[in-house]
């Protein structure tokens, strides 16, 4: 069992269309670079200078990881991640 | 024509042509209308500006339309208010409200933007306009779309208040209410935007839609006599306005309608929903999301879109950023009602309080000059105000029962 890593429409040209993949336990910053590693290309995407990119969501367990400790938060074993681009608002 | 040279990403600088676009491919970055200043600096100037109508059209060419305005003509150049019995209440010496309370047709600024937006969407050739919104927006859109001949979807979260549901269906829009809170809506609409080919004034036209703000800020400029006020107070909900209204000071430099630009820009929200102006309090760029709780619901939104972009505004003016609780934004709410005779929503109630605090903190000096920006009307709102409003004197039909009145009134009154 690994972590599950739910990958944005946009993103998917270079999981091979892909929807869902599998990452590496570990903290968000490593689970990113692992990924980079299998899908070139993906890491700079989502992330930029160590840091998830301003306008690009993440979310372990359907929880925001500005809730818990960003970059450093820590995904083991069975749990989700949704990459999600952040959507523009405006009431 | 047009004075439009393209769209570009805020984040990474990518470029794009003018399309119904809003999102950088490559890094989900916002897009920015960019312009040609030079071409505009040729025309726009203080006197031909003066000699137009008054209406945000005035300032077209720096607006991200090419031909004539389709939707909002009338829209814009609300009053800006010397407020001085305001400023005497406050204890500063220059104090202005810029007055969108009674902005055309809707009562909000959302009308500035939607005139934008709707123009833009009638050049991109769409025959269909929708957005999700709490209120001032649906009220604008299915308004103006109603005048301009648009077809219209408008998306609202269901539990939203009897008074401002009926306030968008008299412009018999399709109203849309989805069982869920508004940041639910906005995904869903954002699914919906890219099925149907929509002009979705808050998702792919917001580029364009965005740029309308603006037109608050050069206003501004122009009714203080062509000068910009040393601080002015801004509320924040995605804070797109803020950001706006310090790149409409920013471009009059530019163009040389502004020779130099003191101005500190304040960001002012509610405690129940803050991410910005804690962000700016925490000296951090980083929003930190929040699960709104405050009767300022047209500010609500816990996951700002522009919230960095309001942030850096604030830093490169000088300015800060400042909340308050709800009470407060009541008592802001009547103290502007009964100093100046302005009825504002919620939101105008946050920024008035802010504007105290502020003063009282030092942060904002007691000899300057100072904007307020009142973005929406209190109608809209009055719920809000339940219980906290003065005392009914009810009574009988005749003299005898006034005079009751009047005698327990007693020396206020004479």
């Amino acid at each position: 069992m690994a972590v599950k890593v739910r990958i944005p429409t946009p993103l998917q040209r270079l999981t091979q269309g892909k929807e869902e993949v599998e990452g590496a336990p570990g903290t968000i910053m490593e689970l990113i670079t692992d990924l980079d590693k299998r899908f070139p290309g993906i890491g700079e995407r989502i992330s930029e200078g160590g840091k998830v990119r301003r306008f690009v969501n993440i979310y372990v367990n359907e929880e925001d990881i500005r809730f818990l400790k960003a970059e450093d938060t820590v995904v083991k074993d069975g749990d989700e991640v949704s990459i999600v681009p952040a959507i523009a608002g405006g009431r | 024509m047009g004075y439009v040279s393209g769209l570009r990403c805020r984040e990474c600088g990518r470029e794009y042509p003018v399309e119904p676009i809003y999102v950088c491919e490559f890094c989900f970055g916002p897009l920015e209308v960019v312009y040609d200043y030079k071409k505009i600096k040729r025309v726009l100037t203080r006197r031909n500006i003066e000699k137009r109508e008054k209406n945000l059209w005035r300032y077209a060419e720096l607006l991200p339309v090419d031909g004539e305005p389709q939707a909002g003509l009338k829209s814009g150049f609300t009053p800006l208010i010397r407020a001085d019995n305001l400023a005497r209440e406050l204890g500063v010496k220059e104090l202005y409200i810029k007055d969108d309370t009674v902005a055309h047709p809707t009562l909000s600024f959302k009308d500035r933007v939607v005139a934008v937006a709707l123009t833009k969407a009638r050049e991109f050739g769409f025959d269909t306009v929708a957005c999700a919104s709490t209120g001032n927006l649906a009220h604008s859109v299915s308004a103006h779309g109603a005048k301009a001949g648009f077809k219209r979807f408008v998306f609202i979260p269901a539990s939203l208040e009897p008074s401002k549901i009926v306030a968008s269906l008299v412009y018999e829009p399709n109203l849309v209410a989805v069982d869920g809170n508004y940041d639910e809506v906005n995904r869903l609409c954002s699914e919906i935007a890219n099925r149907y080919r929509w002009a979705f004034v808050n998702i792919n036209i917001r580029p364009f839609y965005a740029e309308g703000s603006k037109t608050l800020g050069f206003e501004i400029i122009e009714q203080l006599g062509w000068r910009a006020p040393d601080n002015v107070v801004v509320p924040c909900a995605s804070g797109s306005l803020l950001t706006k209204v310090w790149k409409a000071f920013k471009e009059f430099k530019e163009i040389g309608i502004l020779k130099e630009i003191r101005t500190k820009v304040f960001a002012a929200q509610a405690t129940g929903c803050s991410p910005i102006s804690t962000a700016i309090k925490m000296g951090t760029d980083v929003i930190r999301p929040v699960r709104p709780d405050t009767i300022a619901k047209s500010l609500a939104i816990g996951n700002p879109a522009d919230g960095y972009y309001a942030v850096q505004a604030v830093k490169e003016a000088g300015g800060d950023g400042e909340d308050v609780s709800d009470e407060e934004i009541i008592d802001g709410i009547k103290l502007l009602a009964k100093t100046e005779g302005i009825f504002a929503e919620t939101a105008g109630g946050v920024t008035l309080a802010c504007t105290k605090k502020l003063i009282e903190a030092g942060k904002i000096q007691r000899d300057e000059s100072t904007v307020i920006c009142v973005t929406g009307n209190g109608l809209k709102t009055q719920e809000a105000l339940a219980g906290h409003t003065a005392e009914v004197y009810r009574i009988k039909p005749n003299i005898d029962a006034f005079e009751e009145v009047m005698r327990r009134g007693g020396k206020k009154w004479q």
